[in-house]
């Protein structure tokens, strides 16, 4: 009996949500999971906040995770772990990238980026796991892999093989980045919380 | 072999594997992706058309002749294309002839939230509703089936949800793509009174037979559960209620017209309290009234926005037929409101400076659908309306017409896809009515909201091949309008003058504002850096809306991996302090 999983993979448009759920999606098939993801394209794309949904189970019925189901929350950006932080079940993990971006409300002086997001999710979430993956990805030769290092970071929290992972990304990333992908994706294996 | 597909992508396999011969379509979420897929099957001829009207006919010219055809839209395209939908009902087929309408409940990426079921009972077709992307691959065979049977087309209704998300799907082999004999047959496909009768009657009888077929389409299938709750539901929300209620008795309906008027009956018999869960509009819910059944659905499920399995959990809790959760204290008590981040137009977005332009000129501006559109939101704020594709051209001329306190101050603005779509008509309306509207066109070379689609205009079809490109200046001049300028939107000062000079003119006039959309061509510009000395931070910059400027402590800052240098922002600063980026790169 394969144990279910819902992965909730939140961001801004452009951030490359989509490939990282393409890699856990073709890991779990590789275990035998039947896997349901679900996206949003069209206007949301351009800038907006943006939500990948993975659902792993024996069966999976609905594409979509509502509100105290994930069992892990990948936010690729500070702000979108704070407002998807309601989609975590109790006792959920939430891996959080270290980055900010402003949205134009923030940028327009009409609303406040809220201080100090990271404490303050840690005071109420036991699970969580901070990193800098644009940092991290940087050190391993392209910023372009900052998603692969927080899928390293989920792969953790998983319970799918590494060699699994390191196949499904093989397959899914081309060839010429495969090297750097498999840098970014240990640097987030093994990264510890900062 | 299985392969997770999204719906939008097992519709395209369909296509390909059940022998269509022909797809059309035009862009829009969420439909994009099936013809975007589908060009990549060399044995299948696809391509965009101007309109979701054009596609429909190319579709059914090609049905007619005897070839299985698949046209692909957006729900509200379904309303352009509604003229030829209506009478093609009455002609029917020879070749298959499936029409994708793809539904946006939520409204995730469009203007309304219409629910098209009422178009296949409105136009007396056939509709099929799949509830994953096995089921859509499999309805498109299906469909084609039972369009050549019964002699129809058939509506395949997809939502978003089906549309792009991903499950697992069984590839099968291609079969043959035959085309069957054409004979000509004035009484079938002539739509004059005398022959529009007959068919009008044949449309009864095939409706009815069709009514029968629906008893026993495999599509229409009950799963067995608990005789104490019963529900009946279509599509996507079929999914939510499997995951809410795994024990109840389920009628999933994969045929939604016509119903299958026996089996819900006999299903509706066989329990206790019955329910109808369903996204949108009572459309299964008013037929089951009208058989005389006691149902539950809109006083319970709303009637707007997208479902959930959350949202069908909590009603069903509230019906009674779920026990009630001990109401749990919030664990994120505390913790401070995320604010909004709506979607904004790109660093280096052509359009950026026209909209800056247009509310600086205090001008009253009638948009249209596309990228653009974000250009209304604030601190932008250049448009006062949208309402449909094309809408733009007829709206300024109507307020021209209409409210001398308004004439020579209102501008339409529409991209180069959807002028091509639908503004042509009305700017030919607003030269020969002696109209004296400025258009805009935001000629960005691409279809940029659905993700860069062409369009007959940028030289290349979907197959990617070269193609005639349209000229707009001559198109233009050929509908009569007598001035039409063409300049470069991250040029502001000269962009302000022609607006201006246009505005002033009497008679109609177009400019054409000709950039290619930042995605699309990436151009090689230093990114622009403030000079803290000269800032005053009076904050101007900010009005351009571009994700790449913030003000911190009265301080203008750009983050060089966002900026493109476009170079608008130097442009707009008044005491110099940016410096970089080039527009003329
Ligand atoms: S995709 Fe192109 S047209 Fe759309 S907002 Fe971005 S730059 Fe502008
Ligand atoms: S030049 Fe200015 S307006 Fe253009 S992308 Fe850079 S910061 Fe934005």
């Amino acid at each position: 009996m394969l144990k279910p999983v819902d992965v909730l993979m939140v961001g801004v448009g452009g951030q490359g949500t989509i490939l990282a759920s393409k890699v856990l999606a073709a890991a779990a098939r590789a275990v035998g999971y039947d896997v349901k993801v679900s996206e949003i394209h069209g206007m949301a794309q351009r800038g907006g906040s943006v939500v990948t949904q993975v659902r792993l189970g024996e069966k999976v019925h609905s594409p979509l995770i509502s509100e105290g189901e994930a069992d892990v929350i990948l936010a690729f950006e500070q702000l979108e772990a704070l407002r998807w932080l309601s989609y975590l079940k109790p006792g959920g993990a939430v891996i959080i990238n270290d980055q900010q971006i402003y949205p134009v409300p923030v940028l327009a002086g009409e609303a406040e980026y809220p201080a100090g997001i990271i404490e303050q999710i840690k005071g109420k979430i036991n699970n969580v796991l901070v990193l800098d993956a644009l940092r991290q990805s940087i050190r391993c030769g392209n910023a372009k892999a900052a998603n692969v290092v927080l899928l390293g970071a989920l792969a953790r929290e998983l319970p799918i093989e590494e060699e699994i992972w390191r196949e499904a990304l093989a397959a899914t990333v081309p060839p010429k980045f495969l090297e750097v992908n498999n840098a970014a994706f240990t640097a987030g294996y093994n990264s510890r919380s900062l | 072999m299985k392969e997770l597909l999204s719906g939008n992508a097992a519709i395209a396999r369909g296509a390909y594997e059940y022998g269509v011969t022909l797809a059309a379509g035009y862009p829009g979420t969420p439909s994009t992706e099936i013809l975007e897929n589908l060009s990549r099957y060399d044995e299948v001829y696809s391509e965009w058309a101007p309109n979701e009207k054009v596609a429909l006919e190319v579709g059914i010219g090609a049905a007619m002749a005897g070839a299985r055809a698949l046209v692909t839209m957006k729900h509200v395209g379904v309303n352009v294309a509604a003229d030829p939908l209506f009478t093609a009902a009455y002609t029917g087929v020879n070749g298959g002839l499936v029409l994708v309408s793809a539904d946006d409940p939520g409204m995730h990426s469009s203007q309304n939230e219409q629910d098209n079921r009422y178009y296949a009972r409105f136009a007396k077709i056939a509709m099929l509703e799949p509830a994953d992307s096995q089921e859509a691959k499999d309805m498109v065979g299906l469909g084609l089936e039972i369009s050549e049977k019964f002699d129809i087309p058939v509506m395949l209704r997809i939502t978003t949800r089906v549309a792009h998300s991903q499950s697992m799907v069984e590839l099968g082999e291609p079969g043959a793509r035959e085309i069957k004999q054409y004979a000509k047959d004035v009484k079938k496909n002539l739509m004059v009174p005398a022959f529009g009768r007959l068919r009008r009657v044949s449309l009864a009888e095939r409706l009815a037979k069709l009514t029968a077929y629906s008893e026993s389409a495999p599509v229409n299938f009950i799963v067995k559960g608990s005789a104490k709750t019963g529900v009946i539901t279509s599509g996507i929300s079929y999914q939510f209620v499997r995951e809410v209620l795994p024990d109840a008795s389920v009628l999933k309906l994969g045929l939604t017209n016509p119903l299958p008027v026996e089996l819900i009956k006999q299903f509706a018999s066989c329990v206790e309290s019955l329910y109808v869960v369903e996204e949108l509009e009572p459309f299964l819910e008013e037929q089951i009234r009208m058989l005389g059944i006691k149902v539950t659905g809109k006083e319970l499920f709303p009637a707007t926005g997208e479902f959930s399995q959350g949202l069908v959990r909590r009603k069903f809790i509230e019906a009674g037929v779920l026990p009630a959760r001990p109401a749990a204290e919030n664990p994120l008590a505390g913790l401070p409101a995320a604010p909004p981040r709506p979607p904004v137009l790109c660093p280096g977005c052509p359009h950026r400076g026209v909209f800056y332009t247009l509310r600086r000129l205090k001008l009253t501006v009638t948009g249209d659908i596309g990228c653009y559109t974000l250009g209304g939101l604030p601190p932008l704020e250049g448009i006062d309306s949208c309402v449909c594709m094309g809408a733009s051209i007829g709206m300024s001329h109507g307020i021209d017409k209409a409210v001398p306190g308004l004439r020579g101050k209102t501008v339409a603005v529409i991209g180069d896809s959807t002028f091509l779509h639908s503004g042509i008509t009305g700017l030919l309306n607003t030269v020969y009515n002696g109209g004296d509207s400025t258009v805009i066109i935001l000629d960005n070379r691409t279809t940029a909201m659905t993700g860069h689609q062409d369009h007959p205009a940028t030289g290349r079809t979907l197959k990617g091949k070269e193609a005639p490109e349209v000229d707009l200046t001559m198109l233009c001049k050929a509908l009569g309008v007598p001035r039409v300028e063409v300049v470069d939107p991250l040029d502001m000062a000269k962009l302000k003058e022609v607006v201006q000079t246009e505005v002033a003119a009497s008679g109609p006039s177009v400019i054409i504002a000709r950039r290619p959309c930042a995605l699309l061509k990436r151009e090689n510009r230093p990114a622009v850096t403030v000079d803290p000395e000269k800032c005053n931070g009076c904050k101007t910059c900010l009005r351009l809306s571009c994700p790449a400027i913030s003000v911190t402590d009265k301080k203008s800052a750009v983050d060089p991996n966002l900026c493109v240098g476009c170079n608008l922002c130097v442009q707009v600063c008044k005491t110099g302090a940016m410096k970089g980026g080039n527009a003329c790169a």
